[in-house]
């Protein structure tokens, strides 16, 4: 290592940008070429740059406290992460197959419940679900497609593997930093991307579009679709509106629809206009206040029967939340066997569940070692990770395992793999993790690479934005591997 | 188009329009404090008086501040956020709008308006302020001129631009007619004759603030008197700050957006915009003044009022009445 990385330490971690011996991994080496000449003066300046133009373009995300919403950006690293070909096609692979399980098992348990009765996951685990929907046990999909848009979340451990942490089937979120990442890259280092074969990500919202059209009812060849957001006042407003723009459809909020003799329309200064298929952001419990939370004034009273009569499509499907609960997604590798009779391409996390009493006394023995996450949280809440926790939090945590064994899982800490990022005006290394984002058409598209988000306080093993996280661009290369 | 995203286009269109009318007023009653040098206690007042008592929240100015001085209601017509009518409150809800159809409206011109509330809000706007506020005003005003512009080069002229257009030429034809009014609210000092130099002086400072000073003399021979004003800014059929413009451009948006020929009216907003525009387009100027040129400002503004509610009814909340 030499200028710009000199000082640089990878520490007792696997570093993506260097092996341990300190040398550059092969599909960095263009990158260190390049970055090596940079003065740390005009790399801080790039940095303001982009920030500048993520602040214009209100790429912001809100954080509330008190009555007053402050705006802020979510902190972006300029050393993008680099992931060589032959690695990109078994996460690929790996994910295709995952998410053909998955939708096969919600298929499964909302019909026959096969992998029940089969005695592959115990009825009790699916009964106890917080997002299971038993009033849609025998209801039929377009395709049978369940997770339209999928987001999961990839770690690399000490040993450079590659495991699945979490998969997110009801709304997952950051896609829009992934397009903007790259968007800003390009402007700050346009002659970077001349000398990698870098995979593009653009095409995005086209395939989502595509993968939303075809989600249609009764297989209308010219749907209407819509983005239904909570609002401008949601922290991922920004995404909502993006992608809206971004496959030229409208963004609605509740009001603007209502349901009328089992159909949804919106309020156009027209007339109505009806609606065939919704990328809803909106968690299924605000949904629809006459059948979920009565207090939801987000949803749209009676949308769930227009949906039940196949009047209308949402996407991701209602009740998919049984398949991101943490619990289920221990019995993954069990689906993908029982589905599709294949060994699963990208392993899980160990994972201990404390509904099973052998697991629970482990956990409870061990919970100062654990990673403890509640089944049903995600953006980092619910979330004790016992070597960082005070005595009180692991103290609240047994209490809480004790009280509902169901509600948790634990996991051993996973030292997250690191890649070197730019802190205050030098080159330090953060954890980080990927979300690639899948979607589920008529055919399943992955987009090149996906968000790599950073924790990126010293030592921090919490990517979420809503927890301090940044994030980088993503870069898979082309076919060739090497940069030109 | 949905009917929230019409309403939030229109007022996001009056936000904008009246962000401009503030910092025009501000920048000429400057200019015309400055022409008169020996200024009092009372002539102060005089002046910044009448910005108030058409800017309609004198109440609120009272609560906050203890006596008139051009700083105090410069501050409150500018910066003050519990001002629902001051520039950043107007360009705080003009944002809060445009995120709302951030699909409907090109990036360039959401940057441009972001790029604005941003800047209100940083030291760096404070400084310029406090540096010369005459530039601080003029360069309020290019930059809310330079969204118009971005508006109409990159921006679909469909019904959204319609719902923009309809938006600005209402609220700017609301802008003229408050500022004509000013000259009613500002009495002229005692020994002062109507025509003679703080008259004049006056409604200079009137046109000036309609950016109509250089088109007014062209066609007056350098004669300023309050009827040639008054017919130029209410009457003239091409000057794009007129009433009898903004209104013609007003009907033509809502024509537009509904498809009916202009001799004709589909909904109540076209009817009454039609009312307006043959008034404006067969009134003479003599007629004006007999009926009272305040009075005559007063039932333009009150039939505008009525023109917006009628538009918000028939496109936006037609189906929470029904």
């Amino acid at each position: 290592m030499q200028g710009f990385f000199k000082k640089y330490e990878t520490g007792p971690f696997f570093d993506e940008m260097f092996s341990p011996d300190g040398s550059v991994r092969p599909h960095y080496s263009q990158l260190l070429d390049r970055f090596d000449g940079m003065d740390p003066m005009e790399f801080d300046r790039k940095r303001a740059l982009a920030e500048r133009s993520y602040l214009n373009q209100g790429i912001t995300f809100t954080v509330y406290s008190g009555d007053e919403g402050t705006e802020r950006i979510m902190p972006f690293d300029l050393i993008p992460r680099i992931i060589p070909a032959d690695e990109w096609a078994v996460i690929e692979k790996g994910l295709i197959q995952r998410l053909s399980a998955l939708n096969l098992f919600l298929h499964d348990i909302y019909h026959d419940q096969r992998i029940v009765k089969e005695g592959i996951i115990p009825e009790e685990i699916i009964r106890s679900a917080k997002h299971f929907r038993p009033e849609l046990v025998g209801f039929d999909l377009p395709h049978n497609i369940y997770i339209h848009v999928c987001g999961t979340d990839l770690i690399r451990g000490a040993d450079g593997r590659y495991m699945v942490l979490e998969d997110n089937g009801r709304c997952p979120s950051g896609v829009s930093y992934l397009l903007e990442n790259r968007q800003a890259m390009k402007r700050v280092f346009p002659r970077l991307f001349n000398r990698h074969a870098v995979r593009p990500v653009g095409r995005y919202p086209q395939e989502l579009l595509a993968t939303l059209r075809y989600a249609a009812p009764n297989g209308n060849p010219d749907p209407t679709v819509v983005v239904l957001t909570p609002g401008v006042y949601n922290s991922a407003y920004f995404e909502h509106s993006f992608l809206a723009r971004a496959m030229g459809i409208e963004i609605v909020v509740g009001p603007d629809l209502v349901v009328n003799d089992s159909r949804v329309f919106m309020k156009t200064t027209k007339g109505l206009k009806q609606v065939d298929v919704i990328y809803r952001r909106i968690d299924d419990d605000f949904l629809d206040p006459t059948v979920f939370r009565k207090d939801s004034v987000l949803g749209v009273p009676g949308i769930v029967e227009a949906y039940r009569a196949g009047n209308v499509a949402l996407a991701n499907a209602l009740g998919t939340g049984v398949a991101d609960d943490k619990v289920t997604y221990y019995f993954v590798p069990a689906m993908i066997k029982f589905y599709l009779g294949e060994e699963p391409v990208l392993p899980n996390v160990e994972t201990y569940l404390s509904a099973v009493e052998s697991d629970r006394k482990f956990i409870l023995d061990h919970l100062p070692e654990l990673v403890v996450k509640a089944a049903n949280e995600s953006g980092g809440y619910g979330m004790m990770i016992g070597p960082h926790a005070s005595k009180e939090e692991v103290a609240k945590f047994r209490a809480a395992i004790i009280a509902d064994p169901r509600g948790y899982i634990a996991q051993p800490v996973i030292q997250l793999s690191r890649s070197p990022c730019f802190i205050d005006g030098k080159v330090e290394g953060r954890h980080i993790d990927l979300r690639p984002y899948i979607l589920s058409g008529e055919k399943t598209t992955i987009i090149p690479g996906g968000l790599t988000r950073v924790a990126m306080r010293n030592g921090s093993l919490v990517v979420n934005s809503s927890q301090g996280g940044g994030s980088k661009d993503t870069w898979v290369l082309d076919e060739g591997g090497q940069p030109c | 188009m949905l009917s929230r995203v019409a309403d939030a286009c229109f007022w996001l269109s009056r936000y904008i329009e009246r962000a401009e009318a503030n910092a025009r007023v501000l920048d000429v009653n400057i200019q015309l404090m400055l022409d008169f040098e020996d200024q009092n206690e009372s002539t102060v007042q005089q002046y910044w008086l009448p910005i108030l008592a058409t800017l309609e929240d004198q109440e609120l100015f009272n609560d906050l501040h203890d006596g008139i001085s051009g700083d105090a209601v410069m501050e409150f017509v500018t910066f003050e956020k519990s001002n629902h009518h001051s520039i950043i409150s107007c360009v705080t809800s003009a944002r809060e709008n445009a995120r709302m159809v951030r699909e409907q409206i090109s990036s360039e011109m959401w940057e441009q308006i972001n790029r604005l509330y941003l800047y209100l809000l940083s030291n760096a706007a404070r400084a310029a302020f406090i540096e010369s506020p005459i530039d601080f005003y003029r360069s309020l005003v290019d930059s809310l001129h330079s969204f118009q512009g971005i508006t109409d080069a990159t921006m679909t002229h469909g019904e959204g631009w319609q719902f923009l257009q309809a938006g600005k030429f209402l609220e700017r034809a609301d802008s003229t007619s408050r500022v004509l009014d000013i000259k009613y609210h500002i009495l002229l000092p005692t020994g002062e004759q109507i025509g003679g130099t703080v008259d004049i002086t006056q409604w200079m400072a009137v046109l000036r603030s309609c950016s109509a000073m250089e088109a007014f003399l062209k066609i007056s021979h350098g004669q300023v008197t309050s009827w040639g004003v008054a017919a130029f800014l209410i009457l003239h059929d091409n000057f794009p700050r007129s009433l009898r413009f903004c209104a013609d451009k007003l009907d033509l948006a809502l024509h537009s957006i509904s498809g009916c020929e202009r001799a004709h009216f589909s909904n109540e907003a076209e009817r009454l915009s039609g009312l307006l525009r043959s008034n404006l387009d067969f009134t003479t100027i003599e007629t004006i003044f007999a009926t009272g040129l305040h009075q005559y400002l007063d039932q333009t503004q009150l039939r505008l009022i009525e023109i917006s509610d009628a538009l918000v009814k028939t496109y936006c909340t037609w189906l929470d009445q029904a």
